[in-house]
């Protein structure tokens, strides 16, 4: 990890990510087969930590953005699969976003605590 | 595709829902000399925009518009101006437990949807003003 911003960089991709994730299950909550889909937060945060990376052999490759290596969808064991093959369950997908949006939040803090923490050291307790 | 464009999509199909329950609501009613002319509940088809099994998420699509194919009603009302030679009229299959039920359905994932807009525009709006003071 060398941003300055440590692992809450990434934990900021994962939650924003798993945002667009149970939007797209929310917005399918009533269409007929669709599976719900999740991340898990362990295996994207491992891949970071470890810093998976892609070998550049040449000095035009670019690199791989953090945590886009495992970023892999699963699909939900519903408790109560409907009828017609939809497996969303609509009030487990809202409490999670909520719980994804507080975490998101949280890392957010982190990361502005951060900078503020690196503007004090730059400039001095000042006013 | 972002939060925002999943989550439009979705508001997008279920007002469109909502419009077809009303659509059938106010033509619930509807009387016609002939069978092949008398209206017929509308439903709307689903889709997840996205290959099946793939890991591009995907908001949700409109396949397109059914019509039901219950059988209308026939009764026999001489006194209708609709009525047909043997005084019979077809009055319309809506079910309105079936499209009250369908309304209430909507306007939840329609909510939800919108709720989700909100959370992650008030978010993003947090990010954007990040490290400012």
């Amino acid at each position: 990890m060398d941003s300055i911003l440590g692992v809450h960089e990434t934990a900021l991709l994962y939650r924003a990510r798993r945002m667009e994730v149970l939007a797209a299950n929310l917005a399918n909550a009533d269409t007929p087969h669709y599976q719900a889909r999740d991340i898990e937060f362990a295996s994207m945060l491992d891949g970071a930590m470890a810093g998976v990376k892609l070998a550049s052999t040449q000095t035009g490759h670019i690199e791989l953005a953090p945590g886009a290596a495992r970023d892999t969808l699963k699909y939900r064991i519903p408790h109560q699969p409907a009828q017609d093959g939809n497996t969303v369950e609509a009030d487990l997908e809202l409490a999670r976003y909520a719980e994804n949006a507080v975490a998101y939040q949280a890392s957010l803090l982190f990361a502005s605590s951060k900078i503020t923490q690196l503007r004090t050291a730059l400039m001095g307790v000042r006013g | 595709m972002s939060t925002f464009d999943i989550a439009g999509s979705a508001l997008s199909a279920q007002s469109l829902r909502l419009n077809l329950t009303a659509s059938n609501l106010a033509n619930m009613h509807n009387v016609s000399g002939d069978s092949s002319d008398v209206y017929r509940a509308r439903h709307a088809v689903f889709r997840a925009a996205s290959e099946p099994f793939s890991n591009v998420l995907a908001g949700v699509e409109v396949l397109g518009v059914i019509e039901s194919t219950a059988p209308p009603t026939e009764r026999y009302d001489p006194g209708n101006p609709q009525a047909n030679a043997d005084g019979m009229v077809y009055a319309s299959s809506v079910n309105a437990m079936e499209e009250m039920a369908n309304m209430i359905s909507a306007s939840r994932s329609y909510q939800s949807s919108l709720e989700i807009i909100n959370t992650a525009k008030d978010l993003m709006l947090r990010t954007l003003s990040l490290g400012q003071g």
